[in-house]
């Protein structure tokens, strides 16, 4: 065979080859670098989608198959009614249809799937509304009106400050108000606690969604908003938090047996001012409320074969019609719930033979 | 019988590059948004699936230019080994460039997720919800998309072996240049 590619070479002088040899390895180790620097191994000090779920398991310890956070739940069904009060503002198809089905997950807000119901004053609620056309909406909210922190960082410092002291085996008590000391955008939250009531039931409990989005209208108009939904159940005048560990699913499934349990999906729009990329801080003053529809529960499930078991309820899944707003927490709940999501999904066969009843 | 070709079809040289430039931002993208926290991980994201759908619509192009145009064959004089190893590498480089995106849609498909690559454009599932499909899957999209890496590290300084060192226009068969104007 004639060999066509190989002009006569003159062959390479030792100086010559090993500058070009160089200038291979140079060519090589700047683009493994560039590599090595943007997924971290040559930026340790970055927060990282792991950093903050491994802080989780170093506070809660790992539970093979469950959340790494609000690990203690229930699985909800029922539906979303639309009022026309939100059509104007969003386009989402969960605004226009009467109905959307809704997969939903009543929650305690620790990494221990086995706290006590009154360990913490916070209950969260997670919706997924499953729209016709395919497209989903998915929603983290919780009982506080506020977030304590308001960036990743000051949230993994604060998991930090709770982490276990090796030596005790419990967090260090000088830690947390030293860190609420050094952060005080966590004042908000923080006054909100000393007055916060537990709720004896999830039903009877507002939930919020306390990242601020964005409706946009068929027009491309954006409108900045925080949702929530207020319960149409409420507390008896006596009613307390009782005591046992399990009182909120045994309550919720009572309820339930005895029918439809009923929010209404509020929607708060910003005045002008207003800060959008800062979950600590409140909305004060008077705003007006859209009274987007009505959010109606009609079953439950255990989580540990229920239908909210395999749903990461990423607070970015979004319809066409809603958007995110530049709050830096939303970000990182997304990556951080995918990186708990993939621990915890090839993890779900101990999930179904975990003990079901609280220990201590 | 005429000549071998001295050089890649034009319309394969064409895609050879487009696609390079596109698969290392991809493979960028993709490490840089599994390790942030922070706003650049969802606009990577949203950089990340239209572009992997990009990629694979191109692949499959690619592949009928592949075996539609004739190749300028390798070096007579090249050590059997390394004609062993690049034919290896370019199959290891087309059939990942093909498995990684389908890799990640089904993995999104897996989770539950809707599949967008915009805010109302939606592909459709490619496999039914199934968390530990979806935890196999998102392991294996990551650990075969360093496997594209280190391949497409091999081949860079392969080729700049050929053109630097060995002379030979193997590299100039891709970048179209007559190797005496080198």
């Amino acid at each position: 065979m004639v060999d066509h590619s190989s002009p006569p070479r003159p062959p390479l002088s030792t100086a010559s080859l090993i500058a070009r040899l160089a200038g291979i390895g140079a060519v090589v180790a700047v683009v493994a670098g560039a590599f090595a620097y943007v997924n971290g191994t040559l930026d340790p000090q970055r927060l990282r989608p792991k950093t903050l779920v491994n802080a989780l398991e170093t506070n809660n310890g790992v539970h093979p198959g469950f959340r790494r956070n609000h690990a203690k739940g229930v699985c909800v069904a029922g539906y979303f009614e639309s009022s026309a009060e939100a059509r104007a503002y969003s386009s989402a198809q969960v605004f226009s249809e009467a109905r959307t089905p809704v997969i939903g997950r009543f929650a305690l807000p620790s990494g221990n799937p086995y706290a006590p119901d009154s360990s913490v004053p916070i209950r969260s609620f997670a919706v997924q509304f499953s729209q016709a056309n395919g497209q989903q909406w998915r929603t983290g909210m919780n009982s506080m009106p506020v977030f304590p922190v308001g960036t990743p960082e000051a949230f993994y410092q604060m998991l930090k400050a709770g982490a276990p002291d090796p030596a005790t085996g419990k967090p260090n008590p000088a830690n947390m108000p030293a860190f609420f000391a050094a952060h005080p955008e966590t004042a908000a939250f923080l006054a909100w606690v000393k007055t916060a009531k537990p709720s004896a039931s999830y039903a009877t409990q507002s939930y919020n969604g306390i990242n601020a989005f964005y409706l946009i209208n068929a027009e491309g108009k954006r409108q900045a908003v925080r949702w929530g939904v207020v319960p149409q159940s409420q507390d008896g005048a006596g009613d307390v938090a009782p005591s046992d560990s399990d009182f909120l699913q045994t309550d919720l499934v009572q309820r339930l047996t005895a029918g439809p349990l009923r929010w209404q999906l509020n929607m708060t729009l910003a005045n002008p001012g207003d800060p959008v990329d800062d979950a600590s801080k409140a909305w004060s003053g008077e705003h007006k409320v859209l009274n987007a529809g009505t959010l109606v529960l009609q079953s439950s499930q255990p989580q540990a074969d229920g239908d909210c078991r395999d749903i990461n309820f990423d607070p970015l899944i979004l319809p066409s019609g809603i958007e995110a707003s530049s709050d830096p927490l939303l970000a990182a709940r997304s990556a951080a719930y995918a990186s708990s999501y993939l621990r915890r999904a090839g993890e779900v066969s101990p999930l179904h033979s975990a003990p079901q009843e609280s220990k201590p | 019988m005429s000549a071998q070709p001295r050089f890649f079809a034009p319309l394969a040289r064409l895609l050879h590059w487009v696609m390079a430039l596109m698969i290392i931002a991809m493979l960028f993208i993709g490490a840089g948004l599994a390790a942030s926290v922070s706003e650049r991980h969802e606009w990577l994201l949203h950089l990340h699936k239209p572009l992997g759908i990009a990629i694979l619509a191109l692949v499959i192009v690619r592949l009928v230019v592949r075996f539609s145009t004739r190749q300028p064959p390798l070096p007579a004089d090249l050590p059997l080994w390394q004609v062993l190893a690049a034919k290896a590498s370019h199959l290891v480089l087309y059939g990942l460039m093909l498995v990684l995106p389908l890799l990640g849609w089904a993995m999104i498909s897996a989770a539950g997720d809707p599949v967008m690559l915009s805010s109302s454009v939606q592909l459709p599932a490619l496999v039914a919800a199934n968390a530990p499909l979806f935890a196999l899957l998102r392991r294996a999209h990551g650990f075969l998309a360093y496997v594209l890496f280190f391949t497409v590290l091999a081949h860079l300084a392969a080729a700049l072996f050929h053109g630097w060192i060995r002379r030979d226009g193997v590299l100039q068969s891709m970048t179209g240049r007559d190797a005496g104007a080198d």
